[in-house]
């Protein structure tokens, strides 16, 4: 397959399902200039022995359908084309896939669970999977993200007509394990996507969510949010291309950071397309950075290419934690790190109510509780 | 019985010396009022009383019942019974009024309250101050109005039940109704008795519902007036203009003999 690339877009220039396609990145690109390379240990540039394991295990809802598949499967790779060379390398070195499937009209009546368990940095992983909503049916993901791997692998959401799915994807890998993802979700006519990313864990976590559409009505929301501490880099890439009309997204990702080294990237591109008019988009990215030595790189992107946007806008700022609500909280009897604490947990709030799973939030928010102990 | 007693203090924010040499002395009991017009630094001295990290005390002492505020953090000073109604109460995204007083009041009675009682005790304070309920579950202070965010002040001075109390314009830019309703929270405070009130305003107005022992005029960093409840009327009457006019004039001469 060659190269294809889109016209117009300054922001997604290529797809292919072809390693080769893509010329091994040195670090000067823009898609990898905030990412140390060094760091992926070979996932980039081929060099990556693949014999590490990550062991996936499905929890699913019973009206749901798992299977366990080979690369000759016909469904895969219909919703997403690989458009980095970690991707197109994943795509073209997994050996097993998980098919999800929501039946037609299907409510799932409890929450999928997909575990991803790594059980050693020592050697690369790949992995696939794709969840496919059938039209008018609902059902809420879960990817639970553990232990240690070096990983690399792309997820497909592929949600048909006026279906919805729901997806929390929690990336809580041990200390030394790398990470390389893309989450890619194509929605149909009048479908509704809600993604919620968590990324606590890791070296080096790089996730790439992305969205396209097929059809007018389509509605993503996009949330987020990260506590990245001394030396971990956490980056998430966002990109929503509003191609037909009248489609809808909001993007909101916040983080966290403290100690050393402690590295944040949030990239935000949306581009509405020429026909893409009737679109209504937000994305806003927010970093608390709690102690020096902490960085937080926040690039928005917005490319508006048709007149008629039915709302357009983006904002991102990083910051201290404000001196007058601490000043309040203590004027109020509360200790340094309890007004601290607090505050903190006042930023992530209004996003941990959006996670609709009562046990993930739970468990997300005692995780926050974690890192802020620290 | 308490005591704030304020000597000497001096007071600046970067280089800029604000407050030069503010004596005064609250008991528990006693509600003292200091007038003022704007930028003569009655903020400032509620600031530094409390603690705030942008106001830089360069000498004199401020001690409740003789112990040394200014060597305390600004948590300290609250716990050690100390309150600051604050002119611009500030706005905690994301954490609501419930959380941020159980918080508050867990931390200044050193053991946390029981959900029941808490309920209760908040729904009492809310009632009083004709606070909707739904305020609890709100962010604090976020979008509430002037006059809301004023009774939320109060409501916060009723539950922690301070010592000494010191209320920064908690009059100001209210309506008739909201000030009522706001000073007749302060008088429930003051009716125990023991406890210490420092009302800061701008405007003789909330005098007439919340009867000073005391009139301090606060004028270029200083106090240079005092008297009983008589001096509101005269200022009442003739405004603050020679006060500020002789507090300049005091500048200039400084200025020139330094
Ligand atoms: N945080 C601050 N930064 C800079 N200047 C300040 C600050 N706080 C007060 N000031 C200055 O100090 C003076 C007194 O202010 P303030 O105490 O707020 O007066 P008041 O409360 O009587 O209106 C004013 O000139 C004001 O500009
Ligand atoms: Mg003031």
């Amino acid at each position: 397959m060659g190269l294809e690339t889109k016209p117009l877009s300054t922001l997604h220039e290529k797809s292919s399902y072809d390693v080769a396609d893509f010329p091994v990145p040195t670090g000067r690109e823009e898609e990898w200039r905030f990412t140390p390379l060094s760091r992926l240990k070979g996932l980039h540039n081929g060099t990556a022995a693949v014999t590490g394991g990550v062991v996936v295990d499905v929890e699913a809802a019973p009206e749901v359908r798992v299977e366990t598949v080979g690369r000759d499967d016909a469904r895969l790779g219909k919703a997403y084309m690989p458009a980095d060379r970690v991707s197109a390398q994943a795509y073209s070195s997994f050996e097993k896939a998980t098919v999800v499937t929501v039946p037609r009209m299907t409510v799932a009546s409890t929450p999928t669970v997909i575990t991803l368990r790594g059980s050693g940095a020592g050697a690369a992983a790949y992995g696939h999977i794709l969840v496919s909503v059938e039209p008018m049916a609902e059902a809420v993901l879960v990817l639970d993200h553990r232990g240690s791997a070096v990983y690399a692998d792309n997820v497909e959401f592929d949600v048909a007509e006026g279906a919805t799915l729901k997806v929390v994807s929690l990336q809580d890998w041990d200390d030394d394990a790398v990470h390389v993802s893309h989450h890619h979700a194509r929605l149909g006519k009048d479908a509704t996507f809600r993604s919620f990313v968590v990324t606590l864990g890791g070296d080096l976590v790089r996730l790439s969510p992305s969205v396209s559409y097929t059809a007018p009505g389509g509605d993503a929301d996009l949330t987020g949010l990260y506590f990245v501490d001394a030396g971990q880099h956490l980056e998430h890439r966002l990109l929503v291309d509003h191609s037909v009309p009248n489609c809808r997204s909001n993007v909101t990702y916040k983080g966290a950071l403290q100690g050393e080294d402690a590295h944040a990237v949030w990239i935000g591109d949306v581009i509405i397309r020429a026909e893409a008019e009737g679109t209504d988009t937000y994305e806003l990215n927010r970093n608390l950075i709690l102690t020096d030595g902490a960085r937080a790189d926040s690039v928005p992107n917005l490319e508006i290419l048709t007149g008629e946007v039915a709302g357009a806008g983006h904002a991102s700022a990083s910051g201290r934690l404000d001196d007058e609500h601490i000043f309040y909280l203590q004027a109020r009897g509360l200790p340094f790190d309890e007004a601290r604490r607090l505050v903190i947990h006042g930023f992530f709030a209004q996003l941990l109510e959006k996670i609709e799973v009562p046990e993930i939030r739970e468990r997300v928010l005692s995780a926050v509780e974690a890192e802020l102990a620290r | 019985m308490s005591t704030l007693e304020i000597r000497d203090l001096h007071v600046a924010v970067g280089d800029k010396e604000i407050l030069r040499g503010v004596d005064l002395t609250v008991r528990s009991g006693e509600t003292h009022a200091i007038m003022g017009p704007n930028g003569s630094g009655k903020s400032t001295l509620a600031y530094a009383i409390a603690g705030h990290p942008k106001y830089t005390v360069t000498s004199g002492s401020v001690l409740l019942d003789g112990e040394d505020l200014l060597e305390m953090s600004v948590d300290e000073r609250s716990r050690a019974g100390l309150f600051l109604a604050m002119q611009y109460p500030v706005e905690v995204p994301g954490v609501s009024v419930s959380n941020f007083l159980r918080s508050a009041i867990t931390a200044v009675r050193g053991e946390a309250p029981k959900l029941r009682e808490f309920a209760k005790e908040l729904k009492a304070g809310m009632d009083a101050l004709s606070i909707d309920p739904a305020f609890a579950q709100r962010n604090t202070n976020e979008g509430f109005s002037g006059g809301e965010k004023k009774r939320h002040e109060i409501l916060q001075l009723e539950l922690l039940k301070p010592k000494i109390a010191v209320l920064d314009e908690t009059d100001s830019g209210l309506d008739v109704d909201a000030l009522r309703v706001v000073s007749e929270g302060i008088n429930r405070f003051r009716a125990s008795g023991d406890t210490g009130v420092l009302l800061i305003t701008h405007y003789t107005r909330i005098l007439r519902y919340v009867k000073p022992d005391f009139v301090h005029v606060f004028a270029g960093g200083r106090v240079v007036e005092e008297g009983g409840p008589e001096l509101a009327d005269k200022l009442e009457n003739e405004g603050y203009e020679a006060y500020v006019r002789d507090a300049r004039k005091a500048d200039t001469t400084s200025k020139a003999s330094a």
